[in-house]
């Protein structure tokens, strides 16, 4: 079998500051790393070609340094890693995203093999958006499966696959058909640590770069700006509450007494939380 | 099998970046504000009345209806769905009537949902930042290739009626503002409780527009084989309860969230965490508060050892009363409270959880009203 797993190198959120005159992300220094729900992602590709056998691409689009995320791909166990990367590229939304990883996988399916499923984590930490998942999808005409959190079986031969959806206040257990698109859930596997082999064989492979042309993207205007509808027209700070918070701390106090004057203050605040708060023993 | 790729141009035009032209003309019969009403197992979300009350707004700016879009099976879970989308405020209801929408499913509400758009042409189209919400406006958006932004946390109208599209980015650090140019309709999803819910109207039901949608059960890959419910009501209860406790790092053990488990029991609250306890595997992912996890607009959030991150401030920020414990009096979360102790959480849960248990058990209660 063959699956494809799209990644995206991202900046550690956790690390991002704000410049507090100029309001801009302050990027020099924050470390990237492969978007972590992606990670659960290509483990998932990773166990089904362990007990399926096959091959597992890892595929990116972004600046040539996003290499340093397929190779940590490959150290994972990925067999193969394609950068999709070219100016063209720059400022795409996720409609224009979408369109050019689906236009990589169909030529990755051309060289390598058709995939029987492509995986994307359920969203990235820096876009938040969950849309590039289900654009492929429909690019591609895939049947989308998101919120994935267990892969329940999968018959080759018979082209089938039974799995766990997350919905609002439950799972629902659905059945496809390969070849699909899933996006996976966070929490959903165990991260490998990955092998020796798989390190020492990741530092000597070569990624595939393809640039537009390459992926056999002609028209350039479905591309990058051009080819992204949403514009983001301002970018600012959230406004900061003047007032900070009312600190009643006083260190020479005993907890119950501060306890029972915060208790006090809240209901002062709130009348209406004294009727509304329930107290049941039994819960 | 072999893939490709849909790479035909339908009648949408292709954005042009930073600059706002004169719409094509075929855009131009595109009008009124659409709300998709997003009912599963027969419940309508809230978000859907939350988003209604914020596209009343914005048709009120444009002069134009607000619609609820509501798709399901014949019966009383789809009529009462639309009983609600006018008593919310919905002028028009536009209804796909069939029984393959009995289950959300991706491919027959794509369809439905991208059909009924092609025809009746709306402006606006919103749908709730939920699994089923974020599953379909995906398919929606890119089967219409036009704009979506997600998880906005403003809706606006500009001076000339563009909608204008406010979402945390870099998460949750800065705002963006977004706009979609040349496409229509203009897409956006809001997260559950980011929106305040409007009052409920007793209005007499309002214009139904059925629509029809050939479909085809032999024609859907996807079948639902069955659905297990949330025993555990916190995976639907966090975003809209009323009292929430919220546990950080500042609680230094695993061991420890049972003191945040405690108060909540006490006080009837809801509990959840920041992230990193999410990531430390303390707590489930659906606990999680903040950018990545649940936005909660509880009338009293108490936050125990959480330090504050931007990403964390992000969903409590809609909180009526937010209190913090933490022993940093510089820590951001005073930043963004409205009361603060300083203090060691894992000291001061307990007591606060004994004087709650004393105020608010029943003989206390009436004791208190004397």
């Amino acid at each position: 079998m063959h699956v494809v797993v799209c990644i995206k190198q991202v900046p550690d959120s956790a690390q991002i500051r704000v410049h507090p005159v100029t309001n801009t992300i302050m990027r020099q220094g924050v470390p990237t790393i492969i978007n972590p729900y992606d990670l659960f992602a290509l483990e998932e590709a990773l166990r089904l070609r362990d007990v399926h056998g096959g091959e597992v691409t890892a595929l990116t689009m972004g600046p040539p340094m996003a290499e340093d995320s397929l190779r940590k791909a490959l150290t994972y166990g990925a067999d193969r890693a394609v950068l999709l990367t070219d100016r063209y590229f720059a400022g795409s939304d996720t409609l224009a995203t979408s369109f050019a990883l689906s236009q990589a996988i169909v030529k990755i399916g051309e060289i390598f093999g058709a995939p029987d499923i492509v995986f994307t984590g359920k969203q990235t930490i820096d876009g938040d958006t969950a849309q590039v998942g289900p654009g492929i999808a429909k690019r591609l005409d895939l049947l989308q499966l998101t919120y994935v959190s267990k892969i329940c079986s999968l018959d080759l031969d018979a082209r089938e696959i039974k799995v766990d959806r997350r919905s609002e206040g439950g799972t629902q257990m659905l059945h496809g058909r390969l070849p699909c698109l899933i996006t996976m859930l966070e929490g959903t596997n165990e991260i490998r640590r990955g092998s020796l082999d798989d390190a020492l064989r990741a530092a000597r492979s070569q990624i595939v770069k393809w640039s537009a042309a390459d992926a056999g993207i002609e028209d350039l205007s479905k591309c990058g700006l051009r080819g992204s509808p949403t514009v983001v027209k301002r970018v600012f700070a959230p406004t900061a509450r003047t007032e900070k918070a009312e600190q009643i701390t006083t260190t020479d106090k005993a907890l119950g007494d501060l306890a029972d004057e915060l208790v006090v203050e809240i209901f002062a605040r709130q009348p209406a939380l004294e009727h509304e708060l329930a107290f049941d023993a039994s819960a | 099998m072999t893939l490709t790729a849909n790479q035909e141009t339908p009648p949408p035009a292709v954005g042009r970046a930073g600059t706002k032209k004169e719409l094509p003309e075929h855009f131009k019969d595109y009008r009124h504000v659409w709300v998709f009403i997003e009912v599963e197992r027969e419940n309508v979300h809230p978000v859907s009345f939350e988003l209604l009350g914020e596209g009343r707004k914005l048709a009120d700016k444009l002069g134009v209806k607000l619609a609820g879009v509501v798709l399901g099976p014949p019966g009383d879970a789809t009529q009462q769905a639309i009983a609600e989308a006018f008593a919310y405020g919905a002028d028009v209801a536009y209804l796909v009537e069939n029984p393959l929408l009995e289950d959300y499913r991706n491919e027959p509400f794509t369809k439905a949902l991208t059909n009924l758009v092609a025809t009746y042409k709306p402006e606006i189209l919103l749908l709730g930042a939920t699994t089923l919400g974020r599953d379909l406006a995906g398919s929606v958006a890119t089967t219409l290739l036009t704009g979506l932004t997600a998880d906005c946390t403003e809706l606006d109208v500009d001076a000339d009626g563009s909608l204008a599209a406010t979402r945390p980015t870099f998460g949750g650090s800065l705002l963006c503002t977004i706009y979609t140019l040349n496409c229509r309709p203009q897409m956006a999803t809001v997260r559950p409780r980011v929106m305040a819910m409007p009052r409920r109207m007793n209005k007499p039901i309002g214009c139904v527009i059925q629509h029809g949608v050939p479909m085809l059960e032999e024609e859907i890959v996807t079948k639902v084989l069955g659905f297990l419910s949330d025993v555990r009501s916190s995976n639907s209860n966090l975003a809209y309860a009323d009292v929430v406790v919220g546990g950080g790092l500042g609680l230094g053990t695993s061991e420890n969230l049972k003191l945040v488990k405690n108060l909540a029991r006490v006080i009837g609250a809801e509990y959840g965490c920041s992230r990193p306890l999410v990531q430390k595997g303390w707590m489930p992912a659906d606990r999680q508060i903040g950018q990545t996890g649940k936005t909660i607009r509880p009338k009293l959030y108490i936050a125990a050892g959480i330090s504050g991150a931007i990403q964390h401030r992000v969903g409590v920020g809609g909180a009526d009363l937010i209190v913090a414990i933490n022993t940093d009096p510089n820590a951001p979360i005073f930043e963004f409270a409205h009361l603060g102790v300083v203090t060691d959480a894992i000291r001061f849960l307990p007591a606060l959880t004994d004087v709650f248990t004393q105020r608010l058990s029943p003989h206390s209660r009436d004791k208190l009203a004397n």
